[in-house]
């Protein structure tokens, strides 16, 4: 995105403002409950070509009263969703991700590579960023665009060097005390031969040690699917926000299916189980703060998710910034240090 | 991450057959096929004679084999887990933890406890994998953070021993967040200058190699052992093909540098102490 020598504002998006990629076969993708709404949609932009001539008063009525229709519906659909289909929103095809965020929150980005052991691992991304008039660290996972983007990413799996990238730039950004503001959105750690060959474990375990430790402010968001320790491994915080349809879970809901029911098609049934929606995770005590997205889902509107992300970081780094070094780790520990329920009997 | 213990064959597992192999009096050893008189075995510390085949070990012979005699005193011994999920899949997972409780004799898949080795203060944790896989849930989150801090209180070293299949699902993200709470706690013991020992047995797998399991200023397995972050069946799956000879074992950590070292059962002592001493200048005299 940006040159390695200078820094350089990201590069705007060319496409309409609500969604980076109309082009690619992810655009057009529809899950099952969004059909109605986006059939009503399609409708109305049918109409609306017709209504362009002069004394078409009624058909604007008539559109009025659709779009008004369309609104009710998708609220109604979004106030019950399932957490099935929260889990399907959050791995929505044209959902935004890191990088999309980046390019609209950032005044300016200058994306760094490398762990300096052994690669650069693409399914991570990480760099110095300004956002008003505060500079920071960005880690976060990306996924990509299609199949071949999906590839060069690897799905957002990183491999031990992603990780260990991520610890080399937190260092760093403790060495110049710049906060560190992560995005989640893995389905995990990769289990393939090299990733256990250089040490995924030790790779996590260390990002989770260098965190519970770091002297500088950290917030992570999770914006799309935070899967188990791949996420873990970049979301030890001072505070933790969720995207409202956003998902974090021990294991996905197909994996924890095909142990605990034999069956991966009982997924449905393993993600009310698991308590894994922003909602839960909320109400159990493990996730501060929950970020409000468009109506219909972030998807729906890129722009406006970003902006909702850029306030919330603003304000979380306004407060985390004005607490001592000393104090912020007490608190982050003691964070930590509370989750669990047990009795002591 | 979370575990696969749910998939073994249940009849390995249960009590009836356990019983008969804890009575018999000859045992095949897994590795080389040998049967070995079952007494010989437990004088060799579970150590196959003939290939070296480490046998898992319970937690008490391990308190046996490596701490002063009469030393131990446990630490959170009624801690119980209060299934913050209400979770429920083929079983409730509350009915799950008090079969567990029942089978292993154990109230967790860790024990903890204050001890001696060498008259060195230690703080000594011993997970169990016949508890629900050695799963990682509050209690034993909880019992790692009372470890670190009776550590602390006491200026004692900490070992723990690992064996577990990773987070325990049944308590969700609650679990999952136990690895960061135990990371958390290690640095807290690193910065009070605190040696901790990680000593990783057959098998160790998923959050916990992730996290505790990888932390320690040293660490130690057991010949043999499997540990990896993955388990081997998943790779199997992403990569299509079978695993090379060897894959996750102790030895293959250990060309690969993740671990200090692979030690025999029977030196395990001797190991542990010679760091300790490297480690707590108070003992310097002792």
């Amino acid at each position: 995105m940006a040159s390695p020598l200078t820094q350089t504002k990201p590069a705007a998006s060319k496409s309409s403002k609500t969604n980076g990629s109309r082009n690619t076969f992810a655009s057009t993708f529809v899950l099952d409950f969004e059909k109605p709404v986006i059939e009503l949609e399609r409708k109305i932009a049918e109409m609306r070509g017709l209504a362009t001539g002069p004394g078409m008063d009624t058909l604007k009525v008539e559109i009025d009263k659709l779009e008004k229709k369309a609104n009710k519906l998708r609220k109604e659909i979004f106030a019950k969703l399932t957490r099935w289909q929260k889990v399907q929103l959050a791995r929505h095809p044209r959902r935004p991700y890191m990088l999309d965020y980046v390019e609209r929150i950032c005044d300016t980005w200058l994306e760094l590579h490398g762990d300096r052991c052994y690669a650069d691992d693409h399914a991570i991304v990480a760099g110095f960023a300004s956002i008003e008039e505060e500079q920071v660290l960005l880690i976060g996972q990306q996924k990509g665009r299609g199949t071949k983007d999906n590839l060069f990413r690897n799905f957002a799996m990183a491999h031990p060097e992603g990780y260990r990238k991520a610890i080399r730039l937190m260092t760093l950004a403790q060495k110049f005390n710049r906060p560190v503001i992560t995005f989640i959105d893995t389905p995990g750690a990769y289990p393939g031969l090299g990733a256990e060959e250089r040490g995924q474990a030790e790779a996590i375990a260390r990002s989770l040690y260098e965190m519970a430790r770091l002297t500088v402010p950290i917030i992570a968001i999770v914006i799309g699917e935070g899967g188990s320790g791949g996420a873990l491994a970049i979301s030890v915080a001072d505070e933790i926000h969720m995207m409202e349809y956003s998902i974090y879970s021990v294991i996905s809901p197909e994996g924890c299916a095909s142990i605990l029911y034999r069956d991966a098609t009982e997924a449905p049934q393993a993600a009310e189980a698991l308590k894994l929606t922003a909602e839960d995770l909320k109400e159990i005590g493990i996730i501060d703060n929950i970020i409000s997205e468009p109506s219909g889902g972030a998807h729906e509107n890129f722009d406006a998710s970003a902006a909702a992300i850029k306030a919330v970081i603003l304000s979380s780094l306004k407060r985390l910034k004005a607490i001592p070094t000393e104090k912020l780790i007490a608190a982050r520990h003691k964070k930590y240090e509370e989750i669990g329920f047990w009795l002591d009997r | 991450m979370a575990i696969e213990w749910f998939k073994r064959d249940e009849a390995a597992f249960s009590p009836t057959q356990k019983k008969t192999s804890e009575d018999a009096l000859w045992i095949k050893c897994d590795s080389c096929s040998e049967i070995v008189f079952k007494r010989e075995l437990e004088k060799k510390l579970l150590v196959c004679p003939k290939c070296s085949n480490h046998f898992a070990m319970d937690g008490e012979k391990y308190i046996e084999i490596l701490t002063d005699k009469d030393s131990w005193t446990e630490i959170g011994a009624n801690l119980r887990s209060q299934d913050p999920l209400s979770f429920r899949d083929q079983k409730k997972y509350s009915e799950r933890l008090s079969s567990a409780i029942k089978t292993t004799g154990k109230n967790e898949a860790i024990t903890v406890g204050r001890c001696t080795i060498d008259s060195i203060s230690v703080v000594l944790g011993i997970m169990e994998f016949s508890f629900m896989g050695g799963s990682v849930g509050s209690v034993v989150g909880e019992k790692i953070a009372r470890a670190v801090d009776t550590a602390i209180q006491d200026r004692s070293g900490l070992i723990l021993i690992s064996r577990s299949g990773g987070m325990r699902m049944q308590e969700g993200m609650v679990s999952l967040m136990q690895m960061a709470k135990a990371s958390v706690k290690l640095t807290q013991l690193s910065e009070a200058k605190l040696p901790y020992i990680s000593i990783l047995t057959h098998p160790t797998t998923g959050g916990t190699t992730a996290s505790f399991s990888m932390q320690g200023d040293v660490i130690i397995a057991e010949p043999g052992a499997l540990i990896g972050f993955a388990g081997p069946r998943v790779i199997k799956q992403t990569i299509g093909q079978d695993l090379p000879d060897g894959f996750q074992r102790s030895e293959f950590l250990l060309e690969k540098g993740f671990l200090d070292r692979v030690v025999h059962r029977k030196d395990l002592r001797q190991t542990v102490v010679q760091v300790l001493r490297f480690a707590m200048k108070d003992n310097d005299s002792a």
